[in-house]
């Protein structure tokens, strides 16, 4: 699918202050440019690095504990994630506070599998004197997991070989997805084949499924969006 | 139970857990992801000079709570 386009997309996502711009900046250098809507926040950088003589585009989200749209800044992150096709979305996490952090990340999985979860700040961890099991916690996610200092540099030739192999579909991460309670399983069984009748693969219907139930009106918003407002099903009725 | 109150009654400088989060919907789930969920330590580390909204740290990340949402939290010391 994605993995044809000429240039790869890749998020960065994260919870606020983790060190996205400073990954973002590293790994672009000077190719960055800034792109802000008048009147807005700037809501997402879009930069560009080589990797193994390929173009990446690199997308800098907003910094949000959430991707329910509770905010702009929760609604844009979630928007790209679910409905801009990244070929591989990198979910920034602290490794000083993993457990704050991991809410986001497993939000994340449930809508793309194409995850690689990103550690940053272990240097300050290991001033700390914190140990990160890397292994253990990629275990658990069902994602690839890499451990970085982005101030210094520390982790990024791992990492860009991470979401380079997720890209090509050398690494195909099984996200550990939440089981709800049976009652909500049961309604989340019943919505899938509706929304993947109509939606297709554009979007993960069991993530949207999920978010239906919850009754969250902005995506059925940003799903009218995607399939172009006006088109008209025939109902039977008109 | 005794010594329960909302999170908007704890002073600056003391901590307390999460009990309970008394709302539901989008809401509760807001309040959930900024990681109040029961068991929680929270501590209140200021208030704006009209008393909302208060910072508090919650898991590593301090965060800002109108007195709408911290009215919704019930804690104990
Ligand atoms: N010690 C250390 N500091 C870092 C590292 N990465 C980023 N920082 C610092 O952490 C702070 C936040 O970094 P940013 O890159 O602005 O974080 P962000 O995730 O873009 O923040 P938001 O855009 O607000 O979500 C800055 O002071 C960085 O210099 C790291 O690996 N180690
Ligand atoms: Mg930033």
């Amino acid at each position: 699918m994605g993995s044809t386009r000429k240039e790869p997309v890749i998020a960065l996502a994260g919870n606020p202050n983790t060190g996205k711009s400073t990954l973002f900046n590293a790994l672009t250098g000077l190719r960055q440019h800034t792109g802000n809507w008048p009147g807005k926040t700037v809501l997402q950088t879009k930069g560009s690095y080589i990797y193994k003589g390929r173009k990446y585009t690199l997308v800098d989200l907003p910094g949000t504990y959430s991707l329910l749209a509770n905010s702009l800044e929760e609604q844009v992150a979630r928007d790209f994630i679910c409905f801009g096709g990244p070929d591989a979305t990198i979910v920034v996490v602290d490794a000083t506070c993993l457990e704050r952090n991991l809410n986001l990340a497993l939000q994340i999985t449930e809508i793309t599998a194409k995850v690689v979860v990103c550690v940053n700040l272990i240097d300050e961890a290991r001033r700390k004197k914190l140990k990160i099991d890397r292994e253990k916690l990629s275990c658990l996610l069902g994602v690839p997991v890499v451990t970085t200092a982005a101030r210094g540099g520390e982790g990024l030739p791992q990492l860009l070989n991470l979401v380079d192999q997720v890209v090509k579909g050398e690494i195909r991460p099984q996200p550990r997805l939440v089981q709800y309670d049976p009652e909500v399983e049961t309604a989340v069984a019943k919505l899938v084949p509706q929304v993947k009748a109509v939606l297709g693969d554009l979007v993960n219907a069991r993530w949207l499924s999920l978010r239906l139930l919850e009754g969250d009106l902005t995506l059925i918003e940003a799903v009218e969006k995607l399939t172009g407002k006006n088109k008209h099903v025939p109902c039977g009725w008109c | 139970m005794a010594g329960l109150k909302p999170l908007k009654a704890i002073p600056n400088g003391a901590f307390a857990y999460v009990t309970k989060v008394n709302t539901a919907g989008l809401t509760r789930r807001r309040l959930l992801d900024l990681g109040l969920v029961p068991g929680t330590r929270v501590e209140v580390v200021r208030r704006s000079p009209m008393g909302d909204p208060i910072a508090v740290k919650i898991r590593g990340a301090i965060i800002a709570l109108r007195a709408e949402e911290s009215g919704l939290v019930m804690v104990r010391e």
